[in-house]
Protein backbone atom coordinates (compact mmCIF):
# COMPACT_ATOMS: atom_id res chain seq x y z
CA UNK A 1 0.00 0.00 0.00
CA UNK A 2 1.40 3.13 -1.07
CA UNK A 3 1.69 5.81 1.89
CA UNK A 4 -0.90 8.39 2.20
CA UNK A 5 -0.03 11.72 3.70
CA UNK A 6 -2.58 13.23 6.00
CA UNK A 7 -2.73 15.90 8.53
CA UNK A 8 -1.97 16.05 12.62
CA UNK A 9 -5.75 16.94 12.96
CA UNK A 10 -6.92 14.12 10.69
CA UNK A 11 -4.50 11.18 12.40
CA UNK A 12 -5.90 12.54 16.03
CA UNK A 13 -9.44 12.64 14.85
CA UNK A 14 -8.70 8.98 13.97
CA UNK A 15 -7.50 8.02 17.72
CA UNK A 16 -9.87 9.69 19.24
CA UNK A 17 -12.92 8.01 17.29
CA UNK A 18 -11.18 4.55 18.42
CA UNK A 19 -10.96 5.77 22.01
CA UNK A 20 -14.97 6.37 21.51
CA UNK A 21 -15.47 2.78 21.43
CA UNK A 22 -18.83 1.09 21.25
CA UNK A 23 -21.39 3.48 23.59
CA UNK A 24 -24.75 5.11 23.13
CA UNK A 25 -24.18 8.99 23.53
CA UNK A 26 -21.33 11.10 22.92
CA UNK A 27 -21.07 14.76 24.07
CA UNK A 28 -19.00 17.38 21.76
CA UNK A 29 -18.13 20.76 24.06
CA UNK A 30 -16.96 24.22 23.18
CA UNK A 31 -13.63 24.86 20.88
CA UNK A 32 -13.05 20.91 20.39
CA UNK A 33 -13.15 20.65 16.42
CA UNK A 34 -10.91 17.65 17.07
CA UNK A 35 -13.01 15.71 18.64
CA UNK A 36 -16.10 16.58 17.07
CA UNK A 37 -14.51 15.09 13.90
CA UNK A 38 -13.78 11.89 15.43
CA UNK A 39 -17.39 12.18 17.17
CA UNK A 40 -18.52 12.23 13.83
CA UNK A 41 -16.46 9.86 12.44
CA UNK A 42 -17.23 7.34 15.19
CA UNK A 43 -21.39 7.92 13.95
CA UNK A 44 -20.77 7.30 10.41
CA UNK A 45 -18.61 3.68 10.80
CA UNK A 46 -21.18 3.09 13.03
CA UNK A 47 -24.16 3.90 10.99
CA UNK A 48 -25.86 6.56 12.93
CA UNK A 49 -24.54 5.27 15.96
CA UNK A 50 -23.90 6.51 18.49
CA UNK A 51 -26.06 9.52 19.26
CA UNK A 52 -24.06 12.84 18.94
CA UNK A 53 -24.60 15.88 20.69
CA UNK A 54 -21.62 18.85 19.33
CA UNK A 55 -23.58 21.30 21.67
CA UNK A 56 -22.86 24.55 19.48
CA UNK A 57 -24.89 22.73 16.95
CA UNK A 58 -27.94 23.00 15.51
CA UNK A 59 -28.56 20.31 13.11
CA UNK A 60 -26.70 17.66 15.05
CA UNK A 61 -27.86 18.29 18.51
CA UNK A 62 -31.05 16.97 19.46
CA UNK A 63 -31.98 19.10 23.08
CA UNK A 64 -34.28 21.05 23.16
CA UNK A 65 -34.79 21.98 26.51
CA UNK A 66 -32.02 24.91 27.35
CA UNK A 67 -28.64 24.68 27.73
CA UNK A 68 -29.18 23.00 31.37
CA UNK A 69 -30.23 19.43 29.32
CA UNK A 70 -27.07 17.77 28.42
CA UNK A 71 -25.94 18.53 32.40
CA UNK A 72 -29.13 16.74 33.26
CA UNK A 73 -28.65 13.98 31.00
CA UNK A 74 -24.96 13.55 31.77
CA UNK A 75 -25.98 13.56 35.87
CA UNK A 76 -28.29 10.26 35.05
CA UNK A 77 -25.48 8.76 33.11
CA UNK A 78 -27.07 9.16 29.63
CA UNK A 79 -24.15 10.53 28.39
CA UNK A 80 -20.82 7.98 28.08
CA UNK A 81 -18.50 9.71 26.44
CA UNK A 82 -17.30 13.90 26.67
CA UNK A 83 -13.71 15.75 25.69
CA UNK A 84 -11.79 18.32 27.58
CA UNK A 85 -8.66 20.24 27.04
CA UNK A 86 -6.97 22.36 29.32
CA UNK A 87 -4.36 25.50 29.32
CA UNK A 88 -2.60 23.26 31.49
CA UNK A 89 -3.00 19.35 31.91
CA UNK A 90 -1.04 17.29 34.98
CA UNK A 91 0.21 13.92 35.68
CA UNK A 92 -2.53 13.67 38.11
CA UNK A 93 -5.34 14.20 35.38
CA UNK A 94 -6.31 17.12 36.76
CA UNK A 95 -7.27 20.14 34.19
CA UNK A 96 -6.75 24.22 34.50
CA UNK A 97 -9.08 25.59 32.12
CA UNK A 98 -8.59 29.10 34.49
CA UNK A 99 -5.17 30.98 35.22
CA UNK A 100 -1.39 30.45 35.41
CA UNK A 101 -0.58 32.19 38.36
CA UNK A 102 -2.26 33.20 40.99
CA UNK A 103 -5.71 33.28 40.88
CA UNK A 104 -6.83 36.71 42.25
CA UNK A 105 -4.06 38.34 39.90
CA UNK A 106 -3.09 35.87 37.44
CA UNK A 107 -0.51 36.30 34.28
CA UNK A 108 -2.02 34.57 32.29
CA UNK A 109 -6.73 34.20 31.83
CA UNK A 110 -7.64 31.65 30.37
CA UNK A 111 -11.42 31.92 29.03
CA UNK A 112 -12.87 30.05 32.32
CA UNK A 113 -14.11 26.25 32.94
CA UNK A 114 -16.98 25.73 30.49
CA UNK A 115 -18.84 22.49 32.03
CA UNK A 116 -16.08 20.31 33.05
CA UNK A 117 -15.96 21.04 37.22
CA UNK A 118 -19.40 18.76 37.10
CA UNK A 119 -18.85 16.47 33.60
CA UNK A 120 -15.24 15.40 34.29
CA UNK A 121 -16.91 13.59 37.36
CA UNK A 122 -19.90 12.02 35.99
CA UNK A 123 -19.21 11.25 32.44
CA UNK A 124 -17.65 7.69 32.51
CA UNK A 125 -15.13 8.39 29.69
CA UNK A 126 -13.62 12.05 29.38
CA UNK A 127 -11.12 11.94 27.06
CA UNK A 128 -8.94 15.07 27.42
CA UNK A 129 -7.14 16.47 24.60
CA UNK A 130 -3.98 19.13 23.92
CA UNK A 131 -2.61 19.48 20.45
CA UNK A 132 0.55 21.45 21.81
CA UNK A 133 2.18 18.82 23.87
CA UNK A 134 5.38 20.85 25.68
CA UNK A 135 6.42 21.71 29.37
CA UNK A 136 4.14 24.62 29.13
CA UNK A 137 0.87 22.24 28.98
CA UNK A 138 1.63 19.01 30.23
CA UNK A 139 3.26 20.36 33.57
CA UNK A 140 4.05 18.65 36.98
CA UNK A 141 0.99 20.59 39.39
CA UNK A 142 -1.68 22.72 37.43
CA UNK A 143 -1.84 25.91 38.33
CA UNK A 144 -5.71 26.28 39.34
CA UNK A 145 -7.38 22.55 39.42
CA UNK A 146 -10.73 23.17 37.14
CA UNK A 147 -11.42 20.05 37.42
CA UNK A 148 -9.67 17.21 39.30
CA UNK A 149 -8.18 13.36 37.82
CA UNK A 150 -9.64 11.71 40.76
CA UNK A 151 -11.34 12.17 43.67
CA UNK A 152 -11.50 11.33 47.64
CA UNK A 153 -14.12 7.77 48.03
CA UNK A 154 -16.68 9.46 49.35
CA UNK A 155 -17.16 12.09 46.79
CA UNK A 156 -19.67 10.88 43.92
CA UNK A 157 -18.05 10.09 41.03
CA UNK A 158 -18.95 7.95 38.21
CA UNK A 159 -16.84 9.44 35.23
CA UNK A 160 -13.53 10.55 34.70
CA UNK A 161 -10.78 10.67 32.26
CA UNK A 162 -9.55 7.46 30.65
CA UNK A 163 -6.88 9.29 28.39
CA UNK A 164 -4.78 11.87 26.61
CA UNK A 165 -4.45 12.66 22.95
CA UNK A 166 -1.80 15.18 21.58
CA UNK A 167 0.08 16.18 18.57
CA UNK A 168 3.09 13.71 19.56
CA UNK A 169 1.20 10.60 21.26
CA UNK A 170 -1.50 9.19 23.28
CA UNK A 171 -1.73 7.95 27.03
CA UNK A 172 -3.95 6.07 29.03
CA UNK A 173 -5.15 7.06 32.43
CA UNK A 174 -5.67 5.05 35.24
CA UNK A 175 -5.43 5.15 39.32
CA UNK A 176 -3.99 8.60 39.08
CA UNK A 177 -1.49 8.13 36.23
CA UNK A 178 -0.80 8.35 32.78
CA UNK A 179 0.48 5.40 30.66
CA UNK A 180 2.01 6.16 26.88
CA UNK A 181 -0.03 3.72 25.05
CA UNK A 182 1.50 4.72 21.72
CA UNK A 183 3.66 7.32 19.99
CA UNK A 184 2.26 9.28 16.60
CA UNK A 185 4.61 8.46 13.37
CA UNK A 186 7.25 11.14 12.60
CA UNK A 187 7.81 11.56 16.85
CA UNK A 188 9.75 9.44 19.05
CA UNK A 189 9.52 7.92 22.84
CA UNK A 190 12.63 10.43 23.65
CA UNK A 191 11.01 13.62 22.18
CA UNK A 192 7.48 12.70 24.44
CA UNK A 193 9.84 12.76 27.58
CA UNK A 194 11.70 15.53 26.78
CA UNK A 195 8.65 17.80 26.22
CA UNK A 196 6.38 15.94 28.86
CA UNK A 197 6.22 18.12 32.26
CA UNK A 198 5.13 15.21 34.56
CA UNK A 199 5.97 11.53 35.01
CA UNK A 200 4.33 8.92 33.66
CA UNK A 201 4.34 5.03 33.21
CA UNK A 202 6.42 4.01 29.99
CA UNK A 203 5.78 0.15 29.22
CA UNK A 204 8.78 -1.52 27.66
CA UNK A 205 7.45 -1.62 24.55
CA UNK A 206 5.38 1.22 22.67
CA UNK A 207 3.88 1.39 19.59
CA UNK A 208 3.52 3.59 16.94
CA UNK A 209 0.07 4.76 16.85
CA UNK A 210 -1.44 3.48 13.54
CA UNK A 211 -1.95 6.11 10.80
CA UNK A 212 -5.31 6.52 9.22
CA UNK A 213 -5.93 4.63 6.13
CA UNK A 214 -7.46 5.79 3.60
CA UNK A 215 -10.56 4.53 3.80
CA UNK A 216 -10.60 6.87 7.08
CA UNK A 217 -9.30 9.88 5.49
CA UNK A 218 -11.90 9.61 2.40
CA UNK A 219 -14.62 9.25 5.14
CA UNK A 220 -13.62 12.50 7.28
CA UNK A 221 -12.49 14.79 3.92
CA UNK A 222 -15.52 13.81 1.83
CA UNK A 223 -18.72 13.33 4.54
CA UNK A 224 -17.62 14.68 8.07
CA UNK A 225 -15.76 17.44 6.83
CA UNK A 226 -19.03 19.88 5.52
CA UNK A 227 -21.16 18.80 8.69
CA UNK A 228 -18.29 20.20 10.58
CA UNK A 229 -18.57 22.91 8.51
CA UNK A 230 -21.44 24.36 10.76
CA UNK A 231 -19.94 24.31 13.68
CA UNK A 232 -16.53 25.21 13.06
CA UNK A 233 -16.03 26.98 10.14
CA UNK A 234 -13.24 28.09 9.96
CA UNK A 235 -11.39 24.68 11.33
CA UNK A 236 -12.89 22.82 8.49
CA UNK A 237 -11.82 25.62 5.93
CA UNK A 238 -8.31 25.12 7.42
CA UNK A 239 -7.67 21.59 7.61
CA UNK A 240 -10.12 20.18 5.04
CA UNK A 241 -10.77 23.09 2.68
CA UNK A 242 -14.46 22.92 2.84
CA UNK A 243 -17.13 25.63 3.16
CA UNK A 244 -17.10 29.06 3.36
CA UNK A 245 -16.24 31.28 6.20
CA UNK A 246 -19.62 31.72 8.14
CA UNK A 247 -20.19 35.40 6.60
CA UNK A 248 -20.03 34.39 3.22
CA UNK A 249 -23.16 31.76 3.53
CA UNK B 1 -52.77 47.02 25.85
CA UNK B 2 -49.03 45.81 25.51
CA UNK B 3 -47.56 47.97 22.96
CA UNK B 4 -44.04 47.62 21.82
CA UNK B 5 -41.53 50.17 23.23
CA UNK B 6 -40.84 52.88 20.92
CA UNK B 7 -36.84 52.86 21.33
CA UNK B 8 -34.34 50.56 22.84
CA UNK B 9 -32.89 53.26 25.06
CA UNK B 10 -36.59 52.93 26.47
CA UNK B 11 -36.40 48.69 26.49
CA UNK B 12 -33.14 49.40 28.97
CA UNK B 13 -33.80 51.85 31.05
CA UNK B 14 -34.54 49.10 33.91
CA UNK B 15 -30.79 47.78 33.96
CA UNK B 16 -29.54 50.36 36.14
CA UNK B 17 -26.14 51.42 37.27
CA UNK B 18 -24.87 48.33 39.58
CA UNK B 19 -27.68 46.02 39.04
CA UNK B 20 -27.48 42.27 38.44
CA UNK B 21 -28.05 41.52 34.89
CA UNK B 22 -28.40 38.06 33.14
CA UNK B 23 -27.54 37.28 29.63
CA UNK B 24 -27.02 34.07 27.30
CA UNK B 25 -25.05 32.15 26.07
CA UNK B 26 -24.06 32.56 21.84
CA UNK B 27 -26.29 29.92 20.40
CA UNK B 28 -29.03 31.62 21.94
CA UNK B 29 -29.12 35.18 20.63
CA UNK B 30 -27.25 37.43 21.94
CA UNK B 31 -28.61 41.07 22.09
CA UNK B 32 -25.65 43.24 20.63
CA UNK B 33 -27.71 46.12 19.38
CA UNK B 34 -28.96 46.36 22.79
CA UNK B 35 -25.60 45.86 24.09
CA UNK B 36 -24.46 48.87 22.53
CA UNK B 37 -27.16 50.91 23.53
CA UNK B 38 -26.08 50.12 27.07
CA UNK B 39 -22.66 51.38 26.37
CA UNK B 40 -23.28 54.62 24.63
CA UNK B 41 -25.73 55.34 27.61
CA UNK B 42 -22.81 54.69 30.14
CA UNK B 43 -24.13 51.96 32.48
CA UNK B 44 -21.55 51.47 35.26
CA UNK B 45 -20.90 48.51 37.69
CA UNK B 46 -22.77 45.86 36.57
CA UNK B 47 -22.93 42.52 38.24
CA UNK B 48 -23.46 40.57 34.31
CA UNK B 49 -24.53 36.66 34.97
CA UNK B 50 -23.53 34.77 31.46
CA UNK B 51 -25.60 31.77 31.34
CA UNK B 52 -23.61 30.28 31.49
CA UNK B 53 -20.77 31.77 28.85
CA UNK B 54 -20.42 34.24 27.24
CA UNK B 55 -18.16 35.95 24.13
CA UNK B 56 -18.06 39.07 22.45
CA UNK B 57 -21.06 40.70 24.54
CA UNK B 58 -19.28 40.23 27.92
CA UNK B 59 -15.71 41.31 26.10
CA UNK B 60 -17.04 44.94 24.57
CA UNK B 61 -19.23 45.56 28.12
CA UNK B 62 -15.72 44.69 30.02
CA UNK B 63 -13.91 46.75 27.83
CA UNK B 64 -15.92 49.63 27.91
CA UNK B 65 -16.06 49.73 31.30
CA UNK B 66 -19.56 49.04 32.43
CA UNK B 67 -18.96 45.51 34.49
CA UNK B 68 -17.88 45.09 37.93
CA UNK B 69 -18.54 41.73 38.90
CA UNK B 70 -18.27 38.89 36.21
CA UNK B 71 -19.93 35.59 37.10
CA UNK B 72 -19.61 33.19 34.18
CA UNK B 73 -18.54 29.65 33.18
CA UNK B 74 -16.04 31.09 30.48
CA UNK B 75 -16.11 34.27 28.27
CA UNK B 76 -13.82 33.60 24.90
CA UNK B 77 -14.48 34.41 21.14
CA UNK B 78 -14.33 30.73 20.04
CA UNK B 79 -12.86 30.44 16.73
CA UNK B 80 -11.41 33.85 16.77
CA UNK B 81 -9.61 33.20 19.87
CA UNK B 82 -9.36 34.61 23.43
CA UNK B 83 -11.57 37.19 24.36
CA UNK B 84 -9.18 39.80 24.81
CA UNK B 85 -10.89 42.46 27.44
CA UNK B 86 -11.80 39.73 29.32
CA UNK B 87 -8.08 38.45 29.42
CA UNK B 88 -6.59 41.95 30.02
CA UNK B 89 -9.44 42.35 32.95
CA UNK B 90 -8.49 39.45 34.86
CA UNK B 91 -4.74 39.45 34.66
CA UNK B 92 -5.22 43.23 36.02
CA UNK B 93 -7.75 42.17 38.28
CA UNK B 94 -9.96 45.19 37.07
CA UNK B 95 -12.92 43.61 37.20
CA UNK B 96 -14.47 40.73 40.34
CA UNK B 97 -14.92 37.38 38.76
CA UNK B 98 -17.09 34.75 39.89
CA UNK B 99 -15.42 31.73 38.22
CA UNK B 100 -18.37 29.07 37.86
CA UNK B 101 -19.48 26.31 35.77
CA UNK B 102 -21.91 25.66 33.27
CA UNK B 103 -24.55 23.76 35.32
CA UNK B 104 -24.26 25.97 38.28
CA UNK B 105 -25.26 28.93 36.49
CA UNK B 106 -28.54 26.87 35.27
CA UNK B 107 -29.45 25.55 38.27
CA UNK B 108 -28.81 28.54 40.30
CA UNK B 109 -31.26 30.00 38.17
CA UNK B 110 -33.72 27.64 38.46
CA UNK B 111 -33.80 28.08 42.00
CA UNK B 112 -35.07 31.43 41.53
CA UNK B 113 -37.48 30.16 38.97
CA UNK B 114 -39.06 27.70 41.83
CA UNK B 115 -38.71 30.44 44.65
CA UNK B 116 -36.14 27.87 46.55
CA UNK B 117 -33.16 29.65 48.23
CA UNK B 118 -30.48 27.64 46.50
CA UNK B 119 -30.10 23.93 44.05
CA UNK B 120 -27.67 21.13 45.30
CA UNK B 121 -25.16 20.22 42.19
CA UNK B 122 -22.65 16.94 41.65
CA UNK B 123 -19.71 17.47 41.18
CA UNK B 124 -17.09 20.67 41.68
CA UNK B 125 -15.99 18.60 45.30
CA UNK B 126 -12.06 19.16 44.84
CA UNK B 127 -11.93 21.62 42.22
CA UNK B 128 -10.56 25.07 42.71
CA UNK B 129 -13.72 26.68 41.71
CA UNK B 130 -15.75 25.92 44.90
CA UNK B 131 -12.10 26.86 46.87
CA UNK B 132 -12.95 30.65 45.65
CA UNK B 133 -16.58 30.42 45.96
CA UNK B 134 -17.48 31.53 49.59
CA UNK B 135 -20.83 31.72 48.85
CA UNK B 136 -21.47 27.91 48.06
CA UNK B 137 -21.47 25.37 50.73
CA UNK B 138 -21.02 21.61 50.86
CA UNK B 139 -23.84 19.59 53.35
CA UNK B 140 -23.84 16.20 53.61
CA UNK B 141 -27.07 15.04 52.21
CA UNK B 142 -29.56 14.52 54.44
CA UNK B 143 -30.92 11.85 52.37
CA UNK B 144 -27.21 9.50 52.32
CA UNK B 145 -24.55 8.73 54.52
CA UNK B 146 -21.52 10.18 53.99
CA UNK B 147 -22.37 12.00 50.82
CA UNK B 148 -21.13 15.41 50.41
CA UNK B 149 -22.55 17.54 47.88
CA UNK B 150 -22.56 21.34 47.25
CA UNK B 151 -25.47 23.94 47.61
CA UNK B 152 -25.56 26.94 45.33
CA UNK B 153 -27.47 29.93 46.51
CA UNK B 154 -30.61 31.01 43.94
CA UNK B 155 -29.29 33.95 41.48
CA UNK B 156 -31.57 36.07 41.72
CA UNK B 157 -30.89 38.46 38.49
CA UNK B 158 -33.02 42.08 38.45
CA UNK B 159 -33.08 42.41 34.42
CA UNK B 160 -32.55 39.50 32.23
CA UNK B 161 -32.07 40.80 28.63
CA UNK B 162 -32.80 38.41 25.85
CA UNK B 163 -32.97 38.62 21.73
CA UNK B 164 -35.13 36.80 20.15
CA UNK B 165 -36.83 35.81 16.40
CA UNK B 166 -40.28 37.57 16.84
CA UNK B 167 -42.85 38.38 19.24
CA UNK B 168 -46.16 39.62 18.74
CA UNK B 169 -48.18 42.51 20.42
CA UNK B 170 -49.49 40.90 23.32
CA UNK B 171 -45.64 40.87 24.31
CA UNK B 172 -45.30 37.14 23.97
CA UNK B 173 -41.96 36.06 22.96
CA UNK B 174 -41.16 33.07 20.41
CA UNK B 175 -37.86 31.79 21.60
CA UNK B 176 -38.22 28.60 20.06
CA UNK B 177 -35.78 25.75 21.29
CA UNK B 178 -33.53 28.34 23.30
CA UNK B 179 -35.37 26.98 26.58
CA UNK B 180 -32.70 28.87 29.10
CA UNK B 181 -34.39 32.35 27.61
CA UNK B 182 -37.37 31.18 29.86
CA UNK B 183 -35.08 30.43 32.68
CA UNK B 184 -33.68 33.41 31.90
CA UNK B 185 -36.90 35.17 31.95
CA UNK B 186 -38.33 32.81 35.31
CA UNK B 187 -35.61 33.76 37.26
CA UNK B 188 -35.33 37.50 36.94
CA UNK B 189 -37.23 40.49 38.15
CA UNK B 190 -37.59 41.83 34.66
CA UNK B 191 -37.21 40.79 31.09
CA UNK B 192 -36.19 43.08 28.46
CA UNK B 193 -36.46 41.97 24.73
CA UNK B 194 -35.38 42.57 21.12
CA UNK B 195 -36.88 40.93 18.08
CA UNK B 196 -36.19 40.91 14.72
CA UNK B 197 -39.55 41.14 13.83
CA UNK B 198 -43.19 41.72 14.95
CA UNK B 199 -45.42 38.35 14.46
CA UNK B 200 -48.90 39.49 13.38
CA UNK B 201 -51.92 37.50 15.91
CA UNK B 202 -51.35 35.88 19.04
CA UNK B 203 -48.15 33.45 18.98
CA UNK B 204 -50.02 31.52 22.20
CA UNK B 205 -53.10 30.66 19.35
CA UNK B 206 -50.76 28.06 17.68
CA UNK B 207 -50.01 24.93 19.78
CA UNK B 208 -46.67 24.17 17.53
CA UNK B 209 -45.42 28.03 18.44
CA UNK B 210 -46.78 28.13 21.72
CA UNK B 211 -44.56 25.50 22.99
CA UNK B 212 -41.61 27.67 21.86
CA UNK B 213 -43.06 31.16 23.44
CA UNK B 214 -42.09 32.84 26.53
CA UNK B 215 -45.21 34.29 27.98
CA UNK B 216 -45.75 37.92 27.81
CA UNK B 217 -46.54 37.83 31.20
CA UNK B 218 -42.88 37.95 32.13
CA UNK B 219 -41.67 40.78 30.45
CA UNK B 220 -41.66 44.36 30.75
CA UNK B 221 -40.63 45.40 27.39
CA UNK B 222 -40.14 44.78 23.66
CA UNK B 223 -38.74 46.48 20.72
CA UNK B 224 -37.94 45.47 17.14
CA UNK B 225 -34.35 45.55 16.41
CA UNK B 226 -33.26 43.86 12.92
CA UNK B 227 -30.16 41.46 13.22
CA UNK B 228 -30.27 42.87 16.78
CA UNK B 229 -27.13 40.04 17.92
CA UNK B 230 -24.87 41.19 14.46
CA UNK B 231 -21.82 40.25 14.59
CA UNK B 232 -23.01 37.93 16.56
CA UNK B 233 -25.16 35.10 14.12
CA UNK B 234 -28.90 34.50 15.11
CA UNK B 235 -28.94 30.20 14.97
CA UNK B 236 -31.74 29.32 12.15
CA UNK B 237 -32.07 33.09 10.89
CA UNK B 238 -28.94 34.23 10.13
CA UNK B 239 -24.80 33.22 10.47
CA UNK B 240 -22.39 35.31 12.41
CA UNK B 241 -20.24 38.17 10.69
CA UNK B 242 -17.25 36.35 10.68
CA UNK B 243 -14.94 38.71 8.86
CA UNK B 244 -16.13 41.50 11.48
CA UNK B 245 -15.62 38.91 14.41
CA UNK B 246 -12.14 38.77 12.89
CA UNK B 247 -11.31 42.49 13.14
CA UNK B 248 -12.63 43.09 16.47
CA UNK B 249 -10.26 40.20 17.95
CA UNK B 250 -7.51 41.95 15.64
CA UNK B 251 -8.47 45.81 17.42
CA UNK B 252 -9.36 44.38 20.70
CA UNK B 253 -6.16 42.98 21.41
CA UNK B 254 -4.59 46.70 22.03
CA UNK B 255 -6.43 49.39 24.77
CA UNK B 256 -5.99 51.68 22.35
CA UNK B 257 -7.43 49.55 19.03
CA UNK B 258 -10.65 48.81 21.53
CA UNK B 259 -10.68 52.48 21.82
CA UNK B 260 -10.70 53.07 18.11
CA UNK B 261 -13.71 49.66 17.85
CA UNK B 262 -15.94 51.61 20.03
CA UNK B 263 -15.49 55.05 18.27
CA UNK B 264 -16.34 53.22 15.23
CA UNK B 265 -18.76 50.55 16.05
CA UNK B 266 -20.62 51.50 18.80
CA UNK B 267 -20.35 55.25 19.44
CA UNK B 268 -20.40 55.29 15.74
CA UNK B 269 -18.32 58.73 15.39
CA UNK B 270 -17.15 59.19 11.99
CA UNK B 271 -13.95 60.05 10.69
CA UNK B 272 -12.74 64.06 11.25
Amino acid sequence: MTKTSFRDEELLADVIARLIGDVRHVAVGNASPIPATAALLARERGNGRPYVSLLQSRKHNFFTDGGRELFDCAGQGRIDVFFLSGGQIDGQGNVNLVNIGEYDRPKVRFPGSFGSAYLYYVVPKVILFRTEHSRRTLVPKVDFVSAPGTSDGNVFRTGGPIGLVTNRCAFTFADGRFTLASVHPGHTQEEVVENTGFEFDKPRSVPETPAPTPETLKLMREVIAPQLAEVYPQFAAQVFGVGQPAFAR
Amino acid sequence: MFQPAKSIDDVIAPIADGCMLVVPREVSGVPMSATRALIRRGVKRLHLVALPTSSLQADLLIGAGCIETLETSAVSLGEFGPAPRFSAAATSAAIKIKDATCPALHAALQASEKGVPFMPLRGLIGSDILKYRDDWKVIDSPFGSDDPIVLLPAIKPDVALLHAPMADRLGNVWIGRQRELATMAHAAAKTVVTVEKIYDGNLLDDPTLAAGTLPGFYVESIVVAERGAWPLGLPDFYAADAEHLALYARMAATEAGFAEYLDKYVYEKRAA
